[in-house]
């Protein structure tokens, strides 16, 4: 689907929040074109040691499940309210209030009440309640309960990939139930009958392989990031070495593949390669563990285990002392709330300390890895950068939170400092669609493909009409971002609902406004376009 | 259907408590046998209910951070929003528990030509809020009917309570807070389409039942009144497990006991149990201390990786022939 194809935002932007007159339970789902992800080709399944590979379609009658496919559900459930005390806690405690309802972007931006998190998460509540309560087994649907059929799993699919887990239901929820966690539970349970999506499996089949989502082999890579050090070269003026696979080296960066694989993300890459050889950082990349990102999060947490294992494997293989990841969403949800449980202790690398500042990462003393925001934060902190503002003076900058690093992480004065630093004019959106309140950019969770576009455009509906209103009022023309994911959906949220934004990482600024030893007259900024012209006497 | 289903469930209740007692006078079953079987149902229940939860580990800290992280020292942390220590872990439940602080953040969105437009909407809070701190202090205030002498702090809270001294006796402030709240909630429910769209009798029921026990109350405070001193001999008697039924306490009073009797016995196996869920909660309850201290999973198993010798031995060729280091030639 391609956005000539989709109605005009006048038309999709008339969303209604009335609920249907016939209940939730007698709806089942409807898979509308625009509005569903492509299941995953088995192929992808079997890469992974998946259960039940097949031909299907989601908008088939027969999705070709197991014989036995509720018992494998029931049994998965049981284990999971048995591991989980999350699981059971979110099944048990919802007063349905309605708190979380209006705080959905993809209910904001359909008006489907399944998407209000309360209803996606009763969902599964109500199968849980007809098998794990007694009142369900009981009273039945008086409880709130019904059996699990073929159309409550088909609803499950289409809901549950309708859900980006960005938990912004949960910072407003009154006993914090983490839709993102209901989700990543229904998820599990899906692919335990193998019922996934295509976006979410390639990728991670991809990663358990080639070390990456994008399938990229080592030699290719070593290509892409030379053709990208190239483009420094010819904007700036100065030689860059990439440093692959080194031994030895005292940091390994890690980032997600797309920030070396397609514009904008290019761009950022050259921000961080500029930035790393300015300082005189003795790092390298790793073609094996080459990508941040992790779509297992989106799988299951055994398959985040899976391919989040090789970033610690990949550290003491290298011997290096700690490290430092790039600018992304989701990668860093793992990262800070999973990578040190599931594959740690990493005890053999040492508490991260910058080269440069000598500040000690108190906050990363057991991960042993640090944002790279953080990095920079604390390097222009300590005037370890000579940077010139005025050469991003023809953008106009507002900041969008990427979800994770928001909710999960608490990240969010480090990309303000450095913007803050290498722009002068920074504008923020309204408050109740940032920081902790930010919004989605519509397809986080695996959901950004193009199948799934008029849902993706309708999540990011809130999001782009907080961007239109900086524009309209500050003349904004650039949405800067700390997410690959964002690199990659936010620039057609903007195309269709808010033309003239494009989107750019905060390396991207930064590599702009770096002053680096030997570069040459600055002409362009770093995607090649023209800067304004400017009176010599602030060339410094 | 579901409120009608709640409502009728609510009816039936009463009449059985006007039948058991205005009708077949059955005393000992409503006022002994089954107040003490509620309670032994609530004390099993929520016990079973928190036993089950305790039994689930926490496999992974989840925090919701909801404020700055504890990163570098020139910049301010929130110690409440996204607590890096204990202490602001017990501040963040406190203001959660106390003040239904996540509850106070909530905002109304309307969709004016396609663009959101984001309201405040504290009114939920509020009402949340009212309802459940006069709730509590009206179980309070009834500790007076379970003690002899009664102690010095209920006696102060009845008196801070009746501040107003209206009417004769006095209206308790909470008694009044506690019947608006209660109808808002409800009236909210039934108002507000997509909330009706999501509630379930069991939605419904609790708040009709909490209503008639409170407005049961009320008319037993302030209009068939009833002999409060055999109602305390008959608590008393409770306490001391040697109870037995005075003569002659007004009807009223045993459909309120029924009613209570009736929320007691319901609330382990009902949404109710979110009183004590609360404090259990994951996204709340723990520190994002996550890259300081490590978080240790009891079920951690082994999963089949792909090694990097696996790897390089797939991409050796390439990786050589690019100029890529590798471990065996």
């Amino acid at each position: 689907m391609s956005l000539a194809k989709l109605p005009k935002p006048e038309e999709l932007s008339k969303v209604s929040l009335q609920p249907p007159a016939k209940g939730w339970m007698e709806n089942p789902a409807e898979f509308k074109p625009g509005t569903w992800c492509y299941s995953a080709a088995p192929k992808n399944l079997k890469a992974l040691g998946l259960p039940n590979p097949r031909e299907w379609k989601p908008s088939d009658a027969d999705w070709k499940l197991p014989e036995n496919w509720r018992e494998i559900i029931l049994q998965g459930m049981k284990e999971r309210l048995e591991r989980f005390r999350s699981f059971r806690l979110f099944m048990d405690i919802c007063v349905r209030c309605g708190a979380c309802a209006d705080k959905c972007h993809f209910y904001i931006g359909s008006g489907d009440p399944k998407n209000m998190p309360v209803l996606r998460a009763e969902l599964l509540r109500s199968v849980y309640r007809r098998y794990f309560t007694r009142s369900g087994r009981l009273l039945g649907k008086m409880a709130g309960a019904r059996d699990l059929t073929v159309d409550v799993l088909k609803e499950w699919f289409y809901y549950f990939y309708q859900c980006t887990e960005c938990r912004r239901c949960s910072v407003f929820c009154p006993f914090g139930i983490d839709q993102a966690e209901i989700t990543m539970m229904g998820r599990e349970l899906l692919n335990l009958v193998g019922c996934n999506i295509n976006w979410v499996l390639e990728p991670a089949a991809n990663c358990f392989r080639t070390g990456n989502h994008l399938g990229i082999q080592p030699h290719g890579m070593k290509d892409m990031l030379d053709f990208i050090a190239q483009d420094v070269e010819d904007r700036v003026g100065v030689h860059i070495e990439v440093p692959l696979n080194r031994k030895g080296a005292e940091i390994l960066f890690v980032t997600p593949s797309a920030d070396f694989f397609a514009d904008p993300g290019t761009f950022t890459c050259m921000g961080y390669l500029m930035l790393f050889h300015e300082i005189g950082l003795d790092y390298t990349w790793s073609t094996y563990a080459s990508e941040g990102g992790n779509f297992g999060l989106f799988t299951s947490h055994e398959m985040m285990k899976r391919l989040n294992a090789k970033i610690y494997a990949e550290a003491k293989r290298l011997g290096v002392k700690w490290i430092l990841g790039g600018e992304c969403g989701h990668m860093w949800r793992v990262l800070h709330q999973y990578m040190d449980t599931l594959n740690g202790p990493a005890d053999f690398l040492d508490e991260p300390i910058s080269p440069l500042t000598r500040t000690r990462f108190e906050n990363a003393k057991s991960t042993r890895m640090v944002h790279i925001a953080e990095f920079t934060a604390d390097l222009v902190r300590h005037g370890k950068l000579k940077l010139d503002s005025s050469r991003n003076d023809h953008l106009r900058v507002t900041f969008h939170d990427s979800c994770n690093p928001a909710r999960a992480m608490g990240l969010l004065e480090e990309p303000r400092y450095v913007i803050r630093n290498v722009c002068n004019h920074f504008y923020e959106m309204p408050e109740e669609t940032i920081r902790e309140k930010t919004f989605c950019c519509g397809g986080g969770a695996g959901l950004a493909t193009d199948e799934n576009l008029e849902m993706r455009l309708r999540g990011g509906l809130p999001r782009a009409m907080a961007v239109k209103q900086v524009k309209e009022k500050h003349g904004v023309n650039r949405l800067a971002c700390i997410c690959a994911i964002d690199r990659a959906t936010l620039p057609p949220l903007m195309e269709y609902w808010v033309p003239g934004v494009e989107v750019t990482g905060v390396h991207e600024l930064v590599g702009n406004a770096l002053v680096m030893k030997g570069e040459k007259k600055r002409e362009t900024d770093l995607r090649g376009e023209p800067l304004p012209a400017r009176e010599e006497s602030k060339n410094v | 259907m579901n409120l009608g289903i709640s409502f009728t469930a609510v009816i039936l209740l009463i009449l059985i408590a006007l039948g058991g007692v205005a009708g077949i006078e059955a005393y000992s079953l409503f006022g002994i046998i089954i107040p003490y079987a509620a309670f032994i149902a609530f004390l099993a229940g929520v016990t079973y209910r928190i036993i089950l939860w305790a039994k689930s580990p926490v496999p992974f800290r989840i925090p919701t951070t909801c404020g700055q992280q504890k990163s570098l020292p020139w910049i301010e942390s929130n110690p409440l929003e996204s607590p890096h220590n204990t202490p602001g872990v017990i501040g963040r439940m406190v203001l959660e528990v106390l003040f239904f602080r996540s509850l106070f953040r909530n905002s109304k969105v309307e969709l004016r030509e396609g663009k959101p437009i984001y309201g405040g909407a504290k009114w939920l809070w509020l009402a949340g809020l009212a309802f459940h701190w006069s709730f509590l202090i009206i179980v309070f205030r009834h500790l007076r009917f379970f003690f002899e002498p009664v102690p010095g702090c209920v006696n102060l809270l009845a008196t801070l309570d009746g501040l107003f001294e209206l009417g004769v006796p006095t209206l308790f402030l909470t008694d009044a807070l506690f019947l608006v709240s209660v109808t808002y909630l409800f009236l909210r429910r039934l108002a507000i389409p997509c909330l009706r769209y999501i509630s379930l009798p069991a939605d419904y029921f609790p708040l009709l039942l909490i209503l008639a026990i409170g407005l049961s109350g009320f008319l037993m405070r302030h209009v068939y009144k009833v002999d409060l001193y055999k109602v305390k001999e008959l608590a008393l008697g409770w306490v001391r497990f040697q109870p037995q039924i005075p003569e002659g306490i007004g009807w009223i009073f045993y459909l309120h006991l029924f009613l209570v009797s009736v929320l007691l016995a319901y609330f382990p196996m009902s949404k109710l149990v979110h009183m004590g869920g609360v404090f259990l909660s994951p996204t709340r309850n723990l520190a994002n201390d996550n890259r300081m201290r490590r978080h240790v999973n009891p079920w951690n198993y082994p999963v089949k990786v792909h090694t990097y010798e696996e790897y390089e031995d797939e991409f050796r060729d390439k990786m050589k022939a690019a100029g890529i280091p590798v471990e065996r030639e």
